[in-house]
Parts: structure tokens; sequence; C-alpha cells
């Protein structure tokens, strides 16, 4: 029955997403509208798979370091994002993808210098110095992207800034494919995890008695969720509260065993970020709305309701 | 008739990195099929590390540690938690669970990495639960269980597991005379009827006295007694190790220790 009701959610942004749009397209050139197949569709595929990303690598992160506040961008993965970004037009590089691959190279370098950071005092991942470790060096990265920005051209930057906080207006079947072909390995390891973390949620020694294999766990947790956000970021910039709220509205429903509430979350998470980029689109067209915003506006009130219902319960 | 051999620690020496002495000093356990050891000692005396590294969790700098013949430190973790299960001292709720899901989680080492529960671990889940008597619990919230009650569903997830050998760490601090006795008359049922081994850390030297077989006596890491409760627990030993004069009653044949007041008239 809830998958039944999140699957018809879910097939229903996706059709809100390829019906809707500030042009109008009549229903019966809708097949052949250019608009449709090459601007819209492969505009709800992507926020589908970036919002589903972020939902679920949120939903890992929060069990992996034991913390219910934790979000894709804890680890300081938006900041190298947005340095990696900012570096690439200062350094006046050009090119159709320079942008996406230079956030997404600077979100791997800030995520292999976060886990360097943990491994910190021993030869295992510990959770808490990597909260301390992701938001130490997402504030160095943002630090000395506002000294770029501060001391260069601010024209062209302005631009990398929107774009950092743009949302999928980028889309095309090309990030698209990008996405479809990269995403499935990660999405696949976090799946296989569900349930040891469901183990590592009682704590690390009770976890290996009951037959987890911690250390290669929560490395493999930690780089697949970064490797998603990491893509994510590249797409789409920092979409903020996907990741954080979409897990939690899902445990409401499922509760707290990962084994469904993974696949929930990413389900979840593309629905409200398909929904909420129509919106974008829409609402006060032909301009449009940044996506994070109108995800914390759609999700805040879903959030309280489920919130209300499963306290009533 | 003695059972099967199940655990075999020999003569085990570990230290913890840039500790100045050793916690264990070799140190020798040898568990069977249906016998109840006791393990005791003064706090830090090297019994929560004896379980870590006779399981595998640390390599030992010297001595050996087997089960079931083979080296613990070769076992996988999954292969090992079919055959040892452990109730650690502490664990973390991180998410609210209700007591079935978590009884649920001791399947974990027989579960295929994409498949689902079968009809097999359901009823392993109800048969540990009636077992430890909180069947009627199965759909609480853990937040809402006394003391002893979640004592006895964690047991109930370690034999979900359904393991040889049983190790308790202490399972007993912070209870009422009550659920003492329920867990330690739990643990001596499970080996009488269901021929496990059972391992139980505890500080409770008079009720470990009466329900185990063995015990072992540590001190600073080094075994100072091994033996039936009437050998190992003599007033010299017992006064030395734990610092503090007492005195040894006998009740059903197994001694008891009485601390005795230093300070009359304080």
């Amino acid at each position: 029955m809830k998958w039944l009701g999140l699957g018809l959610v879910a097939l229903l942004s996706f059709a809100l997403a390829v019906l809707l749009g500030p042009a109008h397209v009549p229903l019966a050139q809708f097949a052949r509208s250019d608009i449709v197949r090459s601007l819209r569709l492969p505009r709800a595929i992507l926020a589908f798979l970036v919002g589903g990303s972020l939902a679920l690598s949120g939903a890992s992160l929060q069990a992996l370091v034991r913390n219910p506040l934790a979000d894709p961008f804890l680890l300081g993965l938006s900041g190298g994002a947005g340095l990696g970004a900012v570096l690439a037009i200062a350094l006046h590089l050009a090119g159709p993808w320079v942008l996406p691959l230079a956030a997404f190279g600077g979100a791997l370098f800030a995520m292999a210098l976060v886990y360097r950071l943990g491994l910190v005092g021993g030869a295992e991942l510990d959770p808490r110095v990597l909260i301390l470790a992701g938001v130490a060096v997402g504030a160095f990265a943002s630090a000395v992207t506002t000294a770029i920005v501060s001391l260069s051209d601010a024209a062209e930057l302005r631009n990398t800034f929107l774009w950092l906080w743009g949302g999928l207006s980028g889309a095309s079947w090309d990030t698209v494919v990008v996405m479809a072909v990269y995403a499935p390995l990660p999405v696949l390891v976090l799946f296989a995890a569900a349930r040891p973390l469901d183990l590592l949620a009682l704590g690390e020694e009770p976890a290996r008695h009951l037959g987890a294999d911690v250390v290669p766990l929560k490395r493999r947790v930690y780089v697949a969720a970064s490797l998603l956000t990491a893509a994510a970021v590249a797409v789409s910039g920092v979409i903020g509260f996907v990741g954080l709220v979409v897990p939690h509205a899902m445990r409401t429903l499922w509760g707290h065993r990962h084994r469904p509430l993974l696949p929930a979350s990413f389900v979840g998470g593309g629905a409200l970020l398909a929904l909420s980029d129509t919106v974008a689109r829409v609402a006060v067209a032909p301009r449009e709305l940044p996506v994070g915003i109108v995800t914390a506006l759609i999700g805040v009130p879903v959030f309280a309701l489920m919130l209300r219902r499963w306290r009533a319960a | 008739m003695e059972g099967r051999l199940i655990l075999d620690v020999r003569g085990v020496s570990y230290r913890y990195p840039s500790a100045a002495a050793d916690a264990l000093a070799c140190v020798s356990l040898n568990a069977r099929a249906g016998e109840f050891h006791a393990v005791l000692g003064p706090n830090g005396s090297g019994k929560t590390t004896l379980v870590r590294v006779a399981l595998g969790l640390l390599s030992p700098q010297a001595g050996t540690s087997e089960v079931l013949g083979r080296p613990a430190t070769t076992w996988s973790r999954r292969e090992l938690a079919r055959v040892v299960a452990v109730v650690t001292q502490r664990e973390e709720g991180l998410f609210p669970q209700r007591v079935r899901e978590t009884v649920l989680l001791g399947r974990y080492p027989r579960l295929s990495l994409w498949g689902a529960e079968r009809a097999q671990d359901r009823s392993a889940v109800e048969r540990a639960l009636g077992r430890c008597d909180v069947a009627g619990l199965a759909d609480r919230w853990l937040w809402t269980l006394s003391g002893g009650e979640y004592q006895r569903v964690r047991v109930a997830r370690a034999l979900a597991q359904e393991p040889q050998l049983l190790v308790l760490d202490e399972p007993t601090a912070s209870l009422d005379v009550r659920h003492e006795m329920e867990l330690f008359e739990l643990a001596r049922t499970l080996v009488d009827e269901h021929g496990l081994a059972v391992v139980m850390i505890t500080h409770h030297i008079n009720l470990a006295a009466r329900f185990a077989d063995r015990v072992l006596l540590l001190s600073e890491g080094r075994a100072v007694g091994q033996g039936a409760p009437g050998e190992v627990l003599t007033r010299e030993t017992v006064a030395r190790v734990f610092a503090w004069p007492v005195a040894i009653e006998a009740f059903d044949g197994r001694p008891q220790v009485v601390p005795l007041r230093r300070r009359r008239n304080a």
C-alpha cells in the first residue's frame, strides 16, 4: 500500500514535470514537441535522479555519522564544489563541461581531504571526526572561494554563484546519460549496505558481534554517498533540504530499517525534486525560482503533516 | 561426557597500543557445550579485553584463540556470528526500534545479501522471544522497557543468531534482585536445556559462584584462579584481588563472599 502510494506520487510528479512549463504545448502536438522532448523530459529525469541521489545519500550518512541531522552537504562537498567552479572561472577555463567537471573535481578533492582527516588517529574511519572534518573543510573551501571572488572580476563570477545555486536549468540529454551511467553503482553499493547499517546504529562493537564488517562498511558508505552527492552537485548545484528531510519523511512511514528506507528515500527524493523543479519553472514564469527554495517550501509543510500523523499513531 | 569444545583460548597476552602494561597476560579459557563459565575480576582487570581477543576483534601478541578449532582472527565476522553471540555491555539506540525488529537483527549473519527474511528466520525470532520470556513485549518500543526486560530482549537477539556460544558482558549491571536472578536462571537454562556454552562476565561473585560451573578470576590481566567456584573463591584470593577484607560462607554447597566492614563505628 505504502509503496503503491509512493509510486503514484512519483509518477504524478514526473507527469506534471513533463506536462507543465512556461510554454504551452497543446496535447495534440505533445509527442512531437521539441520543448517536451529536448527540454522537459531530460530535465524531469535529471531532477528525479538528482533528488533520489541526494535523499539516498542523506539517509545513508545519517546512519554512518550517527546523527539524524546529517545532510549530504554536511561533509564539506558543497564547499569543495563551489571552490572548484570558482577556480575554473577565475582561471578562464572555457567549454561546455568545464563548470560541472570543476565542481565535481572540487567535491572529490573535499571528499578525499575529509576522508583522510576522518582517519586521523588510526586506520578506522571515525564518524565524529568525519563530521568535524567535513565542517572544517567546507568552511575552509568557502573562505578560499570568497577570497577569490573578492579579488577578481565580479561579473563572470556572479554566473558561477548563480550556477552553483541555480538548480536544473543546465539539464540536457547529455547530463541525463552521464548521471544514468554514473549513479547506479553507488546506489547499489548503498542499497547493499542497508542491513549492516541497521546493525551499525547499535554501535560498532555490537555490530561486529552481529556479523557486520564495520570498517569496510563505513568506507563503502562514505565513498558511495559522497560520490553520489558530488555528481548531483556537478549537474545541478547545491540543492538543500532534499537530503535531510526526505529520509525523515520516509522514516515516519517505513520506520528506521534501512532496507525499505533507502529505496523509499530514493523514490521520495526524486518525486520531491521533480515536483519542486516544476513549481520553480512555472510559478513565476518566464523567470525561474531557485529550486532549493521550492524544495524547502514544499518539503517543510509535507514533513510537518507527516510528523503530526506519526506522532498521533 | 564432555561437550564439544567451542572456544579454546590458550595463553593469550594483549597490550593496547601505547599502554604501559599488558591488559591480558597469559590467560587461558576453554568453553565446551553445556558449560557455564563466569569471568570475575575488578574493573580494568581485562575481562572485556579477553572477550575481544577470544573473538578475534583484537589480535593477541602471544598465545592463540580458536573457535571450533580455527583461529578466531581467520573467521569472517558473519561466519563467527553464526557460532558465537555476544551481548555487549553497552549499545546505542540511534533510531527507535521495536522489540521484534531488534531481535530480527540477530538473523543478519544468516541472511543473504539481497534476500528477504524467510519463514525460518521469523520462527527463530519467535523462538528466541519465547525462551527469554519477552514474547509478550514483541511489539513494544525498546525505550518503553524496564532495564530487566531490555536485557532479556538483547539476550533474545543473541539467541536469534542460533549460536553455540553465548557471551554476556555484565548483563545484570544496574538490575534489581529479581531481574538479576531471572537473567542468571535464563543463562543456566540455556546451558542445561539447550546445550549452549555460556561465558558471563559479571561483578556478582555470589551469583556466579552459585550458577557457574567454572569461574575465571582475573586481576590486572592475569588469571589468579580458575576452576570450580569452591576452589577459586577462597578468602585470601578474593580479599587480595578485590583489595578488601572478606569472609566466605557456604550456601547450597557454594562459596558466598561477605565483604567485611573495616570501620565498625565510623
